[in-house]
């Protein structure tokens, strides 16, 4: 046992160093220089970088319009090089934002954002007090003031017919509706879709199957065209509301089958559960299995809300002035014939739409991760 | 407890049972709500579809329109600015509810094939190794998904007329290719009237080919023995019509665009209408193919490489075997809904002014016939049918892909 025993005699050398793995150079060889093909992946990519980014600087910031003192307007954009027309947007911002609508009448809508903003702020902000609150004077009495503040009529609020009212707030009507429309009348196709009821099961897959398979347009040149001719004579309906009817329709279509999925994803237990617990029907859908099968698809439901406010900017296709087509009627105004004030309007209304997009999107993924609760390791 | 047990002996139970238990309303009976609920369904339905008809009647009498779909044979009188089958003003609605069916079809399968390519590259780059080309990914799909489609088609119908140089200065491409403000000509091949031979040889030849794929993999599962596909199956394509080429003696000629007077004559010249359509339904639709590949990809666990890899296989097998299948079942899906809402989505080509059905269809043919009802049944006609296709072929897929478990 003894003859086996081992005592090291002189020093092992030094290990080399670790390979540094952390600071500036072991960052750039992990994320950029690891193998030779990434390399060059890199260069190419940078390459890109210097060629895209100076013109995109030059044209938005550098060479851009910004202000016009003298009251030029288009004159002020029209000269060789110019970057972007700034001063189209600043004056025309009102136009983008409150379409036609008289300008001494503005403040009534500057008020329906402002009631609606504060209305809806609790409804987001998980911690915020008076949920039930807010969410009853939204979702029921909001709607009903705000379309007092915007027709007028009554009170001694001045008229304003729906022709006039365009821009941005056009674009959040439209969507709003066709949110609070499209949710609950999803749902109920969504759950006539699983009925056991022949008829009101084939009901809800045709419904859902005809509209999910025609674009949207051609929904509302149905909308535009046809509607009229369905009414009783002397009935006349005004373009904004059949273009808001089928986009309600053709956007519960779509909420029906996110939602569905979310029902399929729910386990017989918990029906069964909720049969044991001597549960009806309508409350083990409405305590038990809607508040699941919901929490399982919101990124679901928000990428189609995201969709349907992407939507709204093809009702410009049958003269409605939302925010895209009152940029475009701007755009083709000969007072500001310039090389690039109609690209400069494209550029602000796509910030816009991607701005409130993306909000929403990052909004579901925040709510997303709130909600996984249960299955978190 | 005794009188429990004998009721539930055998047959006569279900008559105790009856006499036994206090008669509830026929109004908590299951099986007569269901009756009713469906019965006040159909009644309500009958109800709409009887107004909403007898609305348009009166109507369609009021303003003394003819229906039917007798129009369709009438000349059309209108011209369409491009066509891929001929078309003339004294042709019939029909042909221009087929011309509009061509132009959408040609947009959805050029954009179907491009927004795949760029779609796969772009999902694979977000999940890169490298920092750069990884961020590149997801500001493209970042912009692209949130602004609207209208909003991109018009930037970019409005880039190609507004950014492109005139006819004199086109940039001119190797190969024949040439851009301007007019459009993006190409050259077109120009068949003679024995190609057909070659055609059709090279279609047998394919179908063999993938008869040969499929023998040579049930060999290899059979035997074990790796045998080369991909080689054979070129050889099995390329030489027969070859073959079939130089012995038909068929001239198959490229008609090249040229530069005659002020405009580009010969070729095949996509009008900036479609090539604005195609770039804008491409950018877009590609960034959400994007993301259902990097969800496909991310899907396949981590611990599939790792028990391939204990298989022994190579990276590149891991990959194609193991790795990439289980990938397409989650990605297809959803891909295919892209192809659709690619195909509807085709419609806006009516905003900048490109014929597809919608624009030609729906809009000029409408407002010249007037014939609402039947125009807009027509054009749904299309769309059903590209749907239900499309679902026909992921059902059958679905059944082919789903999970065998035990």
């Amino acid at each position: 046992m003894t003859d086996t025993a081992f005592v090291r005699r002189e020093m092992e050398p030094t290990l080399p160093p670790p390979v540094r793995t952390t600071g500036i150079g072991a960052w750039l060889k992990a994320n950029l220089f690891s193998t030779p093909g990434n390399a060059l992946l890199t260069l190419v990519a940078a390459a890109f970088v210097a060629m895209i980014v100076p013109p995109l600087y030059n044209f938005l910031i550098a060479d851009a319009v910004w202000s016009d003192p003298e009251g030029l307007r288009g004159e002020a954009c029209r000269f060789e090089g110019v970057g972007a027309c700034w001063i189209f947007i600043q004056a025309r911002l009102n136009f983008f934002i409150y379409g036609f609508y008289p300008t001494e009448e503005i403040w009534r809508l500057n008020l329906m954002f402002l009631i609606g903003i504060v209305l809806i702020a609790p409804l987001l902000i998980p911690r915020a007090p008076f949920k039930r609150t807010a969410a009853l004077l939204f979702f029921v009495v909001y709607p009903f003031v705000a379309f007092m503040l915007l027709a007028g009529g009554v009170f001694g609020l001045r008229p304003v017919r729906s022709g006039e009212w365009g821009g941005l707030t056009l674009t959040l009507i439209i969507s709003l509706i066709g949110i609070i429309v499209s949710m609950p009348l999803g749902i109920l196709l969504a759950l006539g879709r699983q009925s056991k009821l022949p008829a009101i099961r084939s009901f809800c897959i045709a419904f859902i199957e005809l509209w999910r398979a025609v674009p949207l347009i051609t929904v509302l040149f149905m909308a535009s065209v046809m509607f009229p001719l369905f009414m009783p004579q002397g009935v006349s309906t005004d373009t904004l509301m059949r273009a808001i009817i089928g986009i309600c329709l053709f956007e519960s279509a779509y909420m029906a089958e996110v939602v569905r999925g979310g029902l399929q994803a729910m386990p017989r237990g918990q029906y069964e559960a909720a049969g044991a617990l001597g549960l009806s029907k309508p409350k083990t859908m409405g305590l038990i299995i809607l508040p699941q099968a919901l929490k399982h698809v919101i990124p679901g439901i928000v990428n189609t809300f995201i969709a349907l406010f992407k939507d709204t900017s093809l009702v410009s296709i049958i003269g409605l002035f939302e925010l895209l087509n009152t940029v475009r009627a701007a755009g083709s105004d000969p007072a500001w014939s310039s090389p690039t004030h109609a690209v400069t309007g494209y550029i602000f209304a796509g910030f816009l739409f991607w701005a409130f997009c993306f909000a929403m999107s990052r909004y579901s993924i925040y709510m997303e991760e709130r909600l996984h609760t249960g299955h978190k390791r | 407890m005794t009188d429990n047990s004998a009721q539930l002996r055998g047959a006569p139970q279900r008559h105790d049972d009856t006499r036994t238990q206090p008669k509830t309303s026929i109004l908590n009976d299951p099986r007569f709500r269901g009756f009713a609920y469906q019965a006040m369904l159909l009644a309500a339905l009958v109800a709409l579809v009887w107004w909403l008809a007898s609305n348009a009647a009166a109507n369609l009498a009021a303003q003394n329109k003819a229906t039917g779909f007798g129009f369709l044979g009438q000349p059309a009188g209108f011209n369409i600015s491009f066509t891929l089958i001929p078309f003339e003003r004294a042709a019939s609605y029909l042909q221009v509810y087929f011309v509009g069916i061509t132009n959408t079809l040609l947009v959805a399968s050029i954009g179907v094939v491009l927004a795949t390519v760029i779609g796969f590259v772009v999902g694979i780059a977000r999940l890169s190794s490298n920092f750069l080309i990884r961020k590149f990914a997801t500001v493209y799909i970042e912009i692209l998904r949130n602004v609207p489609l209208l909003l991109q088609l018009l930037f970019w119908y409005y880039l190609l007329l507004n950014a492109l140089p005139n006819v004199r200065q086109s940039y001119t491409f190797p190969g024949g290719f040439v851009l301007n403000q007019r459009g993006f000509s190409m050259p077109a091949a120009v068949f003679d009237d024995r190609s057909w031979i070659v055609g059709l040889v090279l279609l047998a030849s394919v179908i063999l080919a993938l008869l040969w794929r499929r023998h040579t993999l049930k060999r290899t599962v059979e035997t074990g023995n790796r045998r080369p596909v991909w080689l054979p199956m070129a050889a099995i394509v390329l030489v027969p019509t070859l073959a079939a080429l130089l012995l038909s003696g068929t001239q198959i000629t490229f008609n090249v665009p040229e530069l005659q007077g002020f405009n580009y004559r010969g070729g095949f010249t996509a009008p900036p209408e479609l090539t604005a359509l195609i770039v804008g339904l491409v950018m877009y639709t590609a960034a959400f193919i994007a993301e259902i590949v990097r969800a496909g990809i991310l899907s396949v666990s981590h611990g599939q490489t790792e028990a391939a890899a204990s298989l022994g296989l190579q990276e590149g097998d891991r990959l194609r075997l193991v790795i990439i299948p289980q990938a397409m079942r989650v990605i297809v899906p959803p891909l295919t809904s892209q192809y659709l809402n690619l195909t509807k989505n085709s419609s806006l080509g009516a905003a900048i002014g490109f014929p597809e059905l919608v624009s030609v269809f729906v809009g000029t043919a409408l407002n010249q016939s007037g014939r609402a009802i039947e125009i807009i049944g027509l054009t749904m006609l299309v769309y059903l049918t590209f749907s239900l296709t499309t679902s026909l072929f992921m059902n059958w897929y679905n059944a082919r892909v789903a999970l065998v478990e035990r």
